[in-house]
C-alpha cells in the first residue's frame, strides 16, 4: 500500500454522468448523515451519455398517454420476451414521479397548448416519447442539485477495481487520478456503478478510436469493474447497434424528426420500416437494406417544410450532439435538399439502448452484497435517459437503507498492492506497446470476429485472439498519467471483447434481429433458449456462462401480440431475392 | 548485433483551437479544461494558454460552450471530416 491515499465513505457511487448524481442524491435525501462521493473519471459537470443534454425522453409512461402496464408489454415484446418484468415494470410505475422530481428541479419538457406534456408516438404501440427542446442544460440542473444536496465530488479518478471484504461483501473502490497517477483506495460501505455503456468494444467504420456513437470515456470500465467483483452479468450477446448518421457516428434522430415528419428512407426515398424506434428487428431490417441493392440508408428530411426543417435544425444542433451542424456543413448537407447517409454503429455493450448488463433486480441490487448498479450497464432493457435517473433513485435510496447499522470492513492490504502493481506496471515499463495501438488492434478484431452476422468459428478465432491481446497487455508502455488511464482502458475493452465472444457463443440461437444473429444457428429457437444468458467469473476464475429462467410475467402478453416487432418492414418494400 | 528499441510518433491537427487574443488561461481560467470528458486539453506554461494536449476529441463541445469568451473552436476530426 505504498504512496496510497485512503478515504473512508459510507457510500461512493461511481460514474457522474446521468443515474450516478441521481443516485447520490437520492442517498443523501434518504439519509442526510451519510458520507457520499460521486466519483468520476471525467468531470461531473460535463461527464457522460449526456454531457451535452439530451433531446427528449424516449420512454416516458405518463399517465393519460400511457401506463406501466402497457410500457411493460412494448419493452417486452421489442425484447423477444427476454426480460424481468419486475424490473420494467418497476422503472415504469417510477417513471412519471423521476419526470416530476426533474420538472421541480428545472429541467424543462415540451408541454401543448393546455400544459399538459407533449407526448408523441415513435413506439411501435404506444406514446413514450417527450421532447425536451431545451435539454441542453441537463448537466447544469443535476450539478446544482448535487451541490445543494451536499454531496462530495472527485473529478478524474480513474477506477479500476472495487475492494472485497472476507465475507466477499463490497468494502469500497480502488483507482488512479489520470492526471498526477496518485493511486487512491477508498473504503466505504457499499458502491454504486453507474459508468454507462461499454462503448469502446467495436472500432468505428471511420477507423477513428474516438468516434463511437457512445462518450468513449464510457469504455466498459463498470462492466469490467462488476466482472472481476463475482458479478452476474446479463444477456450481453444482446448487442448496442444503432443506426447513425454515417462517419459523424451520432444518432440521425429519427426520434425527434419523426413526429415532424421526417423518416428512415432507402436509396430511392421510399419508407421500408413501419417504425424507427430502436429494437434488434428494426436493426435488422436496416442492415438488410444497406446489404441490398435499395442501399444506403438516409434519414429522409427534404420533403419538410422550411419552417419545420429549422426546428428540427435548432433542436438537432444544440442538443446531444451540437458538431453536427459542422459536420453536414462541411460536406454542403443540406436537409432542405439532400437525405442524410446513414450506417451502422460498432457493437458495443448497453442495457440503456438494448438489453446487455450488468444484472440488476427491481432495487438495483447486483448479484454481489453491497453493489448496486444503475444507468446503461445495468440490464433493465431499453431504458435510456430516463431509466438510468429511476434506477439511480433506486440504487441511492436501497444503498442507504443497506449501510444503516453496518461498518466499514478492514481493507485487505494484498489487494490493494496486487492492483496497484497492476494499474502502474505500464508506467514502470521503460519501453514497450503504445496504449492506442493496442486499442485499435483489439477493437479491429471485435469488428473482424464479433459484429454480426455471428459465425461460430470466427468468433473462436477472435477469442484466441484476444487471449493474444492479453499478453500484449503485459508490454503496454505508457508515457503519461493520461497514457496510463488509456492503458488500463484497453484492459477493460479486452475484458469487454471475451465476454462478447463468450455470451455470444453460448447462446445457441438468433434472437433480438441483428443484435444477435448466428448465421449458423440462424432461428429462434423458444424450446432451448427462452431464457436469460448470464456470463460470470466463477470460483477458479474463469468466465462462465449459464441459463437463468426469465421470470413470471406481470403483465400477460397474447400471442397476437408477441409478434408485433416482427411485422416492421414496410409492405410493397420487400428486399430483392437472387435468382 | 544490439538493436535499440525506437519509439516514433504519428502527426495529426488537433481539431480543438484556442483564440490566444481571447482566451484568459493567464487569468486562472481552466473551464475547458475542466470539462473536457477525455482530458484533452491543458494550460501550456510557455504561453499561459489553454490547448489541446491530446488529439482523443469526440467532438462534443462542452470546451466551446462553457469557455466565457468563445476562445474555443471544435473543428470535426479529419478523418470523419
Amino acid at each position: 500500500m505504498n504512496d496510497a491515499l485512503v478515504s473512508e465513505y459510507d457510500l461512493v457511487v461511481v460514474g457522474g454522468g446521468t443515474a450516478g448524481p441521481m443516485a447520490a442524491i437520492k442517498a443523501k435525501e434518504r439519509n442526510p448523515a451519510l458520507r457520499v462521493l460521486l466519483l468520476d473519471k471525467a468531470h461531473v459537470k460535463r461527464s457522460g451519455a449526456i454531457s451535452m443534454g439530451m433531446d427528449g425522453l424516449n420512454n416516458a409512461v405518463i399517465p393519460g398517454h400511457a401506463t406501466p402496464e402497457q410500457y411493460t408489454k412494448e419493452i417486452t415484446i421489442a425484447n423477444d420476451g427476454i426480460v424481468n418484468q419486475a424490473a420494467v415494470y418497476a422503472y415504469a410505475r417510477n417513471s412519471f414521479a423521476t419526470i416530476e422530481q426533474l420538472d421541480r428541479w428545472g429541467v424543462r419538457f415540451e408541454r401543448d397548448e393546455t400544459g399538459d406534456y407533449a407526448v408523441k408516438k415513435v413506439h411501435h404501440m404506444g406514446a413514450y416519447v417527450l421532447p425536451m427542446p431545451e435539454g441542453h442544460d441537463v448537466k447544469k440542473v443535476l450539478y446544482r442539485q448535487l451541490k445543494r444536496a451536499r454531496v462530495a465530488i472527485t473529478n478524474r479518478i480513474v477506477a479500476t477495481r472495487l475492494l472485497q471484504g472476507d465475507d466477499g461483501a463490497i468494502s469500497g473502490v480502488m483507482g488512479f487520478d489520470c492526471r498526477t497517477a496518485a493511486f487512491h483506495v477508498i473504503r466505504a460501505k457499499a458502491v454504486v456503478l453507474a459508468c454507462g455503456a461499454a462503448g469502446r468494444l467495436g472500432l468505428p467504420a471511420s477507423g477513428y478510436l474516438m468516434g463511437t456513437y457512445e462518450n468513449p470515456t464510457n469504455a466498459g470500465d463498470g462492466y469490467a469493474m462488476a466482472y472481476h467483483a463475482g458479478a452476474e452479468l446479463a444477456n450481453l450477446e444482446c448487442f448496442q447497434i444503432n443506426p447513425l448518421i454515417k462517419d459523424y457516428n451520432g444518432p440521425a434522430c429519427a426520434y425527434v424528426t419523426g413526429p415532424l415528419g421526417g423518416f428512415t428512407a432507402n436509396s430511392r426515398g421510399q419508407r421500408f420500416i413501419e417504425c424507427d424506434y430502436w429494437s434488434g428487428q428494426m436493426m435488422w431490417e436496416f442492415w438488410q437494406e444497406l446489404q441490398g441493392g435499395n442501399g444506403p440508408v438516409f434519414l429522409k428530411l427534404d420533403h419538410l417544410a422550411e419552417e419545420t426543417i429549422q426546428t428540427i435544425e435548432t433542436i438537432l444542433h444544440s442538443n446531444e450532439r451540437p458538431s453536427r451542424g459542422e459536420f453536414h456543413a462541411g460536406r454542403g448537407t443540406d436537409y432542405r435538399r439532400d437525405m442524410v447517409e446513414m450506417h451502422i454503429s460498432e457493437i458495443g455493450f448497453c442495457s440503456g439502448h438494448s438489453a446487455s448488463g450488468v444484472w440488476v433486480n427491481e432495487r438495483a441490487e447486483t448479484s454481489v452484497q453491497g453493489l448496486y448498479s444503475a444507468g446503461d450497464m445495468a440490464a433493465v432493457p431499453h431504458n435510456y435517459m430516463l431509466g438510468a435517473f429511476t434506477y439511480g433513485w433506486f440504487a441511492g435510496e436501497n444503498a442507504a437503507d443497506y449501510i444503516a447499522g453496518r461498518s466499514l470492513a478492514a481493507i485487505d492490504g494484498a489487494q490493494v498492492e496486487r492492483e496497484q502493481a497492476r494499474v502502474f506496471a505500464p508506467l514502470l515499463r521503460e519501453n514497450g506497446l503504445a496504449p492506442s495501438q493496442v486499442e485499435y488492434k483489439l477493437r479491429r478484431f471485435v469488428n473482424d470476429y464479433l459484429q454480426p452476422p455471428k459465425v461460430t468459428r470466427k468468433m473462436e478465432i477472435g477469442l484466441e485472439r484476444f487471449d493474444a491481446i492479453r499478453d500484449d497487455l503485459e508490454q503496454l508502455h505508457a508515457t503519461s498519467a493520461h497514457e496510463l488511464m488509456r492503458a488500463a482502458e484497453v484492459s477493460v475493452i479486452r475484458d469487454c471483447a471475451e465476454m462478447a465472444a463468450r455470451a455470444s457463443l453460448f447462446r445457441t440461437e438468433s434472437r433480438w434481429g441483428l443484435y444477435h444473429y448466428r448465421v449458423d444457428h440462424p432461428q429462434r429457437n423458444d424450446a432451448d433458449w427462452f431464457c436469460h444468458a448470464h456470463l460470470k467469473k466463477d470460483d477458479a476464475g474463469r468466465m462462465t456462462s449459464f441459463k437463468r429462467a426469465v421470470e413470471p410475467y406481470i403483465v400477460p402478453i397474447d400471442s397476437q401480440e408477441r409478434s408485433a416487432y416482427d411485422r416492421l418492414r414496410v409492405a410493397g418494400a420487400e428486399q430483392p431475392v437472387p435468382a | 548485433m544490439t538493436f535499440t528499441f525506437r519509439e516514433t510518433t504519428q502527426r495529426s491537427a488537433a481539431p480543438v483551437t484556442v483564440d490566444h487574443d481571447k482566451c484568459i488561461a493567464d487569468k486562472g481560467c481552466t473551464v475547458c479544461v475542466d470539462v473536457c470528458p477525455l482530458d484533452l486539453l491543458a494550460i501550456d506554461p510557455d504561453t499561459g494558454k489553454a490547448y489541446m494536449k491530446f488529439d482523443e476529441c469526440w467532438y462534443c463541445m462542452p470546451c466551446a460552450k462553457d469557455c466565457p469568451t468563445g476562445a474555443v473552436r471544435v473543428e470535426i476530426p479529419y478523418l470523419l471530416r
